[in-house]
Order: structure tokens, then C-alpha cells, then sequence
């Protein structure tokens, strides 16, 4: 083996992996190797889906078996052809990649639908909820943040960053529930559950935005609230690095006045790194977003994985589990494109 | 001393001395970190609270049939601080509460960070295909939505305090495994690991010998910070109904508290004590951990 060799390598090298090996890269073959990534962690989301599911020692029939307490040898048999688990297991998993492909994601046990058709529902209100949240949470960060690093050690920094720790150790649910108590059964300010008023408002479709982003309020508030601390500290730490740089200097040498030092300066150089982990975090707003939605009976795919957890109703979960975890990695796929045309240093590197 | 008749600069005392005293700076560095102390405060009476429950609290105040309370009262009397849906004391039901939290949010964590490590370090050991492969496998599930799969995981898996650990554990490592790989990177070129390699250290050798106790200063701090958001997910998976339905759990609690209407009903005294005592512990070891991170992190240390 040729390793005692490569550990004297420096570090650098292997530390920025892809990104500082292929030194002037060209845009075709960065967006080849990101998109091959990407095409790896979707063939790995569908591998994961189909094993998790087929192969874990509680397999479906099983529990199935178990929930309805006793079942005939015939009945077995019927289950395991409706999941095709006769089958041998490539037979099984090479089905299951071409039903995959062509979107189909089987049948739900609870509702007796096509569970693509419940995720299609589904899909845009979870996408209002945690966009809402997600843009809220990212402006609200990154504002206390960069002011936190530019006045930081001052009463203003301790008390925003400590907010935000505590907030941050508050459980998305638990926050829910007392705003829930609060605004909504206290102060009756806002509806308790749903997206829209049962029965529908007259009005016009004025009246109806207003009736959802009534209802939308307190769920995006919660998220909020929860997630906008890590992006502070990311913001915070990343402006800090660059609080000692020497175009600083240059640029107050110039005259120009402190916050227009931070905004056009200082800020545009620490943002780059908090991009990078708002994107590599979408899974913990993803994950937000099912408590959130069980708490105000929002009708999302949170609330719809929810719902698959008692039956249990695997296809259901199947689908969610491989829709949620596809929707995270695309959106990191976008982020790395866009990045390649935002980021000076990524273009010519 | 026991050790008295060695010889005071045998090997293995010098390298007791330089422990000791390496231990005495990192106290006293973060000592003088208030937060970190006001975190290890609050932490030392939580673990008490916890193991010593039993012994002055009878587990009869958890059984459901022998309560004795009327059914959501405020707090009041004997209740200091209310009845739940079923008449029991919400005081006691939160103290109890907290051991299986704990128990969770320490075992997740010490199974999290043992994963994250092992392939942080063997992926900046390995070079070619092994680092690449575990290199991608991190990066796969480091941008997965960890809860979600939890779900799932204990979805398929037998109801329990051990499937629990286990969703949690497999779930949230790929942090832990990339600050390890930098680490473990950085150390790798220093001139100690060559010239362990030139006597011909074999790689369990060098990973073992040279690189772990390197790294596990930072790992220790990462496993401080690893226990709060385990003891977070731990209540969420309670309040979806995936927990251990037979033990108390604050996550449990608040579940109950929703499903029974105490929230529409506006029983603020069930909310708030499951809820402050989740955020209390898990701050505990956020600042107990960022206090650790300052002290033993050298990337932070210069600030």
C-alpha cells in the first residue's frame, strides 16, 4: 500500500476536497461532478427507501400480522403478493426502481390512495409553511447576526446571542403548544388548526389569502423561532473571521461610514459560508416542519408522515421518507449550482 | 501516593504529572467561562435529581389507576404545581421524567459521536475509494432529514428505550464524523504521525496511539453538545408516539397533554414544566459544551 506517503501530503489538499483539486476546473466538468453527487444520493435515497423498508427484522407483514391480531395462511400469502414479497429480493428491488421511476409510489393503507397522489396534495403547503419560515428565519439571522459580530462583547451581542440559545434549545413542538395555548386559546387571536376556515370565507380571493395567512402565523412564527438562532451563530462566527481583515481597514481609510463598511463590505464576504449551511441545514427545517404541522394540524407532509406512524402505513411513510429526502438533496444541488456563479472563489478555483 | 516507589520520573509518572496539570488548565480555562459554569451547575443537580428519584419519590405517583388528585387541577395544596388528565402530580411525573431523558440523550449521544468518529477518522486516514466512499455516505446523510428517518427507523423496529437510542444514534452522526476528519486531517501532518509511521506503525497503531488521543479532547466537547439535541429528539419522537409508553417522558407528557385536550382546555401548569425542564437540560449542556468547544477546540481557542 501507498499510504505512508500520502500522509505527509499537506493537509490542504485533501481538506478542500473537490473544490481545490481540479485547479481551473471548467463550469461544464464542476457541474458534472455535482450533478453526478447528487445523482448518487437520489439512487441512494431510493436504495435506503427500499431497504429500510424490505429488509429491517420488522418487516410489514409482520407487524401487519400483528396489529390484526391473527391472520390465515392464505391471508399471508395475499399480503405478501400485494407487496410482491413472494418475490426474490432483485426481482423485488428492480420493480420497485422502475415503479419509482415511472412515480408510482404504491398504495397507502390508511386512505386506500395512490400515496404520489397524497404527496402531490400535500407538497405546496409544507413548501408555504417552511419557505415562510426558512426566509423569516434566514433575514431575521442574519441581520441580528452581522450586528452581533460588529458590535460584539456588546450588551446588544450577549443579549441576541443568548435569545437565541435558549430559543434554540426550546423543542419546536413544545414552543407550538404554548403558542397555541396563548394566542390561540388565551387571546383567541388565531385559529387553533388548519390551513383555511372551514367552510370557506366570502370575499373573494383577497379574503381567502388573508383567511390562510391567518392561519399560516403561528405555525411560521414557531419555526421561526426555533431555527433563525443557528443561522445568528453561523453569521455571527463567519463575520467575526472577518472582522480583522485588512480591506477593512482600507475601506474605513477611505472615509466610508461604519455600517456602510458592514453592509457593502464585511457582510457580502461573511455570507458565503452561512449560505453554504443554510442549504446543508434544509434537513432540520424538513424535520421541523412534521412536528409543526402536527401541533397545528397543518395539512403537510409532516402531518401526513405523522399520520403514517400509527397504522403503521409503510407505503405512506416510504413515500414521504424518499419525498422529503429527495427535496433536501435537490435543493442542495441548486445551492452548490448557484453557488459556482456567485462565489468568485468557487469559479476560478 | 501508591505510586511512591517508582521512581518519580519513571515514563508513566511524568506523563500522569503533565495530565494533571493539562486537566488544571482546562478547569481553570473554564472556570473562568461563566456560562460553561452556570451549565455544569445546573447539570450536577439535574443528574442528582435524577439517580436519586427513587429514592425519595415512591413510583406509585406515576400509576394512573392509583392517583390521587382531582383531574387537571391548577396547582394547589399538595399539587404544587397541578394535576395531569388522569389526577396525578405534575411535579412528580417531571422529576421522574427526567431519568429517562437523560438515560436517551446520553447513551444516542456516546453511540452518535463513537460513529461520527470512527469514520472521520478513518475517512482522513484512507485515502482513494475507502475515504471517498465514506465521504459520500457522510455527506448523503448529513443533509437528510434526521428526523424523518428516525421515524421510520423506530416505525420498523420493536417500541422501546433501546430502538429510541438506536434512531437517534444512527441518525446524527455526520457532524461529529466531518469535524473529526478535519481534525484528523490537520493531525495526520504533523511530523509525530511520520515518524510513527517510519518505525513502522501499522494503521490501527498509528489511528489508535497518535490520531484518537488527538482528537478526543474535541470530540468530548462535541459529545457534550451531541447529548442536547439527542435529549430534543428524544421528546420529539415521545410526542409523535414513538416512545416507550410504559416509562414517564417529558415528550410523553406533552403528547398526553395535546391528545387530552389540557391544551384547548388551557392547562397551562401540564405545558410548562415537561417543557422548561427539556429546555433547562438541553441549555445546560449547549453551554456546557460551547464552554468545553473554547477550551479544547484550537481553531476557536485564539478568539
Amino acid at each position: 500500500m501507498a499510504d505512508i506517503p500520502a500522509t505527509t501530503e499537506p493537509a490542504a489538499e485533501a481538506f478542500g476536497g473537490r473544490r481545490a483539486r481540479g485547479g481551473g476546473q471548467s463550469t461544464v466538468r464542476y457541474l458534472a461532478t455535482k450533478l453526478g453527487g447528487g445523482a448518487i444520493s437520489l439512487a441512494l435515497v431510493a436504495v435506503l427507501g427500499f431497504f429500510l423498508f424490505r429488509a429491517m427484522p420488522g418487516n410489514p407483514v409482520r407487524s401487519v400480522i400483528e396489529g390484526r391480531g391473527s391472520a390465515s395462511y392464505e391471508e399471508i400469502k395475499r399480503i405478501k403478493a400485494e407487496w410482491k414479497m413472494d418475490e426474490p429480493l432483485w426481482t423485488q428491488f428492480v420493480d420497485y426502481m422502475g415503479d419509482l421511476l415511472r412515480g408510482d409510489l404504491g398504495t397507502s393503507i390508511k386512505y386506500r390512495a395512490p400515496v404520489a397522489e397524497l404527496i402531490g396534495e400535500r407538497f405546496w403547503w409544507t413548501i408555504l409553511l417552511t419557505g415562510t419560515a426558512l426566509l423569516l428565519a434566514v433575514a431575521l439571522g442574519l441581520l441580528l447576526g452581522s450586528r452581533a459580530a460588529w458590535r460584539h462583547g456588546s450588551r446588544f451581542d450577549r443579549w441576541s446571542t443568548g435569545t437565541a440559545l435558549v430559543l434554540w434549545s426550546v423543542p419546536t413542538f413544545w414552543l407550538g403548544l404554548i403558542m397555541l395555548v396563548v394566542f390561540s386559546v388565551g387571546l383567541d387571536l388565531f385559529p387553533t388548526a388548519g390551513m383555511t376556515t372551514p367552510g370557506g370565507v366570502s370575499g373573494g380571493w383577497f379574503a381567502e389569502l388573508l383567511d390562510v395567512l391567518h392561519h399560516l402565523a403561528l405555525p411560521a412564527i414557531t419555526m421561526t423561532a426555533v431555527i433563525y438562532a443557528q443561522y445568528l451563530m453561523v453569521m455571527r462566527s463567519s463575520l467575526l473571521e472577518e472582522m480583522n481583515a485588512d480591506y477593512l481597514t482600507t475601506a474605513r481609510a477611505k472615509g466610508l461610514r461604519d455600517n456602510l463598511v458592514r453592509r457593502r463590505h464585511a457582510v457580502p464576504n461573511a455570507l458565503l459560508p452561512t449560505i453554504t449551511i443554510i442549504f446543508l441545514h434544509m434537513g432540520l427545517v424538513v424535520s421541523g416542519a412534521v412536528t409543526v404541522e402536527k401541533v397545528f394540524s397543518w395539512q403537510g407532509l409532516g402531518l401526513l408522515t405523522y399520520e403514517a406512524i400509527g397504522v403503521p402505513d409503510y407505503p405512506l411513510l416510504q413515500g414521504t421518507l424518499i419525498v422529503l429526502a429527495a427535496a433536501v438533496i435537490v435543493m442542495n444541488l441548486l445551492a452548490d449550482v448557484i453557488y459556482r456563479f456567485v462565489d468568485p472563489r468557487v469559479r476560478s478555483a | 501516593m501508591t505510586t511512591n516507589q517508582s521512581p518519580r520520573n519513571s515514563p508513566r509518572a511524568v506523563a500522569w504529572t503533565r495530565r494533571r496539570a493539562a486537566l488544571g488548565k482546562v478547569w481553570r480555562e473554564f472556570a473562568a467561562n461563566k456560562s460553561g459554569l452556570f451549565g455544569l451547575a445546573a447539570l450536577v443537580v439535574i443528574v442528582l435529581v435524577a439517580v436519586t428519584v427513587p429514592l425519595w419519590l415512591d413510583r406509585e405517583v406515576l400509576s394512573v389507576t392509583r392517583a390521587t388528585g382531582e383531574i387537571l387541577a391548577p396547582p394547589a395544596g399538595d399539587f404544587w404545581l397541578g394535576t395531569d388528565h388522569a389526577g396525578r402530580s405534575v411535579l412528580a411525573l417531571t422529576l421522574w421524567g427526567a431519568r429517562i431523558s437523560l438515560l436517551v440523550g446520553i447513551s444516542a449521544a456516546i453511540l452518535s459521536v463513537a460513529i461520527g468518529t470512527i469514520v472521520g477518522m478513518l475517512s482522513a486516514h484512507f485515502r482513494g475509494w475507502t475515504a471517498a466512499v465514506l465521504m459520500r455516505v457522510t455527506d448523503f446523510f448529513l443533509v437528510l432529514p434526521a428526523l424523518v428517518l428516525a421515524i421510520v427507523l423506530s416505525t420498523m423496529l420493536e417500541r422501546g428505550v433501546g430502538t429510541i437510542i438506536l434512531a437517534i444514534g444512527v441518525t446524527s452522526w455526520p457532524s461529529t464524523a466531518r469535524l473529526v476528519r478535519a481534525q484528523t486531517l490537520t493531525i495526520e501532518t504533523r511530523p509525530y504521525i511520520e515518524r510513527a509511521h517510519a518505525l513502522g506503525g501499522g494503521h490501527m497503531h498509528v489511528l489508535s496511539k497518535h490520531v484518537l488521543p488527538a482528537v478526543l479532547p474535541l470530540v468530548l466537547a462535541n459529545t457534550t453538545l451531541a447529548v442536547g439535541s439527542a435529549i430534543i429528539s428524544e421528546s420529539t419522537l415521545a410526542f409523535l408516539g414513538l416512545g416507550d409508553a410504559s416509562t414517564v417522558s417529558w415528550g410523553g407528557m406533552l403528547k398526553s397533554a395535546l391528545d387530552t385536550g389540557a391544551v384547548t382546555a388551557g392547562a397551562w401548569w401540564y405545558l410548562l414544566p415537561p417543557g422548561f425542564a427539556i429546555v433547562l437540560i438541553v441549555l445546560a449542556f449547549t453551554l456546557c459544551g460551547r464552554a468545553l468547544e473554547t477550551v479544547l477546540n484550537p481553531n476557536l481557542r485564539e478568539r
